[in-house]
């Protein structure tokens, strides 16, 4: 048995946290003071658009980043200071792959876990292990440049388990994967939290983020909005349903005052209006009522989208 | 709560060491040896071209101490100091800038137990590693034609080694600064004058007195100097004043690359 490389955490507090956290780019707060604490084991997420600074703090988690400013503590040490040490329990996702180019498939595996100090025998075995979970097993001797963008996504992802462990930082883990590849993906993400492992996980995707998390902060501007599980925040900050209705691009502005009354909160989107409330259904009869016909209308559940809608006044996804 | 200071030390810079880097250096090599091998030639077409096309017409030139040299053996010991130097410089400025910039390479080393600090080091062992193999066969080329003339020669490999750490280690902390390909081509700009100047194919004496004072201020000609007179076995002070310029040199870089590690890698 290989001598695990990295200790498992000692379970006592969070295993990470961040207080006042911040950096600033000349004028830009990038990330602007902000403050969370992650359990052992538990599975956070950042949830934001483009910009939000998430990046931004998933770098300094990993203490190739500087910070400007605030507390910051991975397995009670300063990434900054203790870069390799604070590392070698880290695996780490970067939202762009940076594979090495010059290397196999299989090289990337071994290199990676030698830059970890990892002994040749221990990664003997590990590498098939890995290939297998990012089924490139038939291309261990492919140049890495002939892999597909999923392909290369995979093997970051599986590049990031070498060492075992025990907090990963996937920074928009399912970027460039299919569909199916994403739902293989997020079920071999649920192993691993089985386990034991910690997932922090960036995101602009709302049903990734209800998929994993157990726990997110939603940024926007560098600054938390909110924070609790994805079942509570649409609890507290939207209802439980929500009416899509289209009247057609230059109605639904004009229809959207004389139909306010019908919902909690109404929401008006270029292409349609969002109706809040807890009966979507009786929403949309209180619009036949009136004698108004959308072209399309749907009831759904709310979701994370929504949170977000209220929170910054802008959607998710641009 | 005041924020505890923060070190801008050096603790966090070092991890699991070079070797690793090392390691896929060797990896890199033996894929793509072709590659590696020609640049051993380069040095070598110099050499014939200029050293026996040229040499025909120039004949005999002084050497160091005086005593006149055939011109192959007067540009030999210039043309590996020359090589050593470029090979050093390519390694640690354009090399690390592309893998730095483009193939993110050392983002990946530095999200692992690596610090800036075994990177650095195993980037410029990497370097040296190239520059022996280079200076060894240009050697063995140079010995069996002829144009050395001393056992001292021998040490002209080592300090082939010196050369190269000294433009390596500096080549580095350069970089460093450099945020674009246009910053980069400021090395070619100061490099090729002094290539040319720097007495590798005609003595420096040719030169107004004002000239030769900047190139003698210049690393190359140091290397140039203490090159040929080790070919020769003519060593005095001067010999050794020219081993200290680049032992300074290298010094110099790495303290200048230590202190902007960070900036360097960790942007
Ligand atoms: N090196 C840098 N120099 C200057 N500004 C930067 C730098 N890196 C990031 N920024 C800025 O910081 C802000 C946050 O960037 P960050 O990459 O963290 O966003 P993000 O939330 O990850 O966005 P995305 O969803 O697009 O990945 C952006 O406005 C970005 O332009
Ligand atoms: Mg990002």
């Amino acid at each position: 048995m290989p001598e695990r490389h990295t200790a498992p955490f000692v379970a006592a507090g969070p295993v990470i946290s961040a207080r006042g956290l911040s950096k600033v780019y000349g004028e830009l707060r990038a990330v602007d003071g902000i403050d969370f604490d992650i359990a052992p084991g538990e599975s956070f997420g950042l949830l934001g658009p483009n910009g939000a600074g998430k990046s931004t703090t998933m770098r300094m988690l990993g203490g190739t980043l500087g910070r400007t400013g605030g507390e910051l503590t991975v397995a009670g040490l300063d990434p900054e200071q203790e870069g390799p040490t604070v590392r070698a329990h880290l695996g780490v996702v970067p939202q762009q792959d940076n594979l090495d180019d010059e290397l196999s498939v299989r090289d990337n595996l071994y290199i990676y876990g030698r830059y970890f100090g990892l002994p040749r025998g221990y990664l003997k075995d590990k590498i098939p292990q890995l290939l297998e979970f990012a089924q490139l097993t038939d291309k261990a001797k492919s140049k890495v440049d002939d892999l597909s963008g999923g392909m290369k996504r995979r093997l970051t992802i599986a590049r990031s388990l070498i060492n075992e462990p025990s907090v990963l930082l996937l920074d928009e883990p399912t970027t460039g994967l299919d569909p199916q590849a994403r739902h293989t993906l997020w079920d071999k993400l649920f192993r691993l939290k089985e386990v034991g492992v910690t997932l922090v996980v960036t995101t602009h995707f709302m049903d990734e983020a209800e998929q994993l998390c157990d726990r997110l902060i939603v940024v926007d501007h560098g600054r938390i909005k909110a924070e609790g599980s994805p079942r509570g925040l649409i609890a507290e900050h939207s209802t439980r349903e929500v009416v899509e209705v289209r009247f057609g691009a230059d109605r639904n502005a004009e229809l959207a005052p004389r139909i306010r009354d019908l919902a909690e909160r109404i929401e008006v989107l270029p292409d349609r209006l969002l109706l809040y409330s807890d009966h979507g259904e009786t929403v949309l009869e209180a619009l036949a009522a009136r004698d108004l016909h959308p072209v399309t209308s749907l009831v759904r559940r709310s979701s994370l989208e929504d949170v977000f809608l209220r929170l910054t006044g802008r959607s998710l996804v641009d | 709560m005041s924020a505890p200071s923060r070190r801008a030390g050096v603790s966090g810079l070092r991890g699991t060491g070079s070797a690793p880097v090392l390691e896929r250096g060797l990896i890199v090599y033996k894929r793509n040896w072709i590659v590696v091998i020609s640049g051993f030639f380069e040095p070598l077409l110099y050499l014939l071209a200029m050293g026996y096309g040229l040499g025909g017409l120039v004949g005999q030139v002084p050497g160091p101490g005086g005593a006149p040299i055939d011109y192959p053996a007067y540009i030999a010991p210039a043309l590996l100091a020359t090589s050593a130097m470029n090979g050093a410089i390519f390694d640690s400025t354009w090399n690390v800038f592309f893998k730095l910039r483009f193939a993110r390479l050392y983002e990946a080393m530095l999200q692992t137990s690596l610090g800036p600090v075994d990177v650095a080091l195993g980037e410029i062992l990497m370097a040296l590693l190239r520059g022996l193999l280079y200076a060894v066969g240009f050697m063995g080329v140079v010995a069996a034609l002829g144009l050395v003339t001393s056992w001292w020669a021998l040490a002209m490999i080592p300090v082939a080694l010196l050369i190269a750490f000294g433009f390596a280690a500096l080549g580095m902390a350069a970089t460093s600064f450099a945020k674009s390909f246009q910053h980069m081509d400021v090395i070619t700009f100061v490099l090729l004058p002094m290539f040319l100047f720097s007495s590798t194919l005609y003595p420096v004496s040719v030169f107004p007195e004002v000239i030769q004072w900047i190139v003698k201020a210049l690393p190359l000609w140091h290397g140039i100097e203490l090159m040929r007179q080790l070919a020769v076995g003519h060593l005095s002070w001067v010999s050794l004043g020219h081993a200290a310029y680049f032992v300074a040199m290298a010094l110099l870089g790495i303290a200048m690359t230590a202190r902007r590690l960070r900036a360097l890698f960790l942007r």
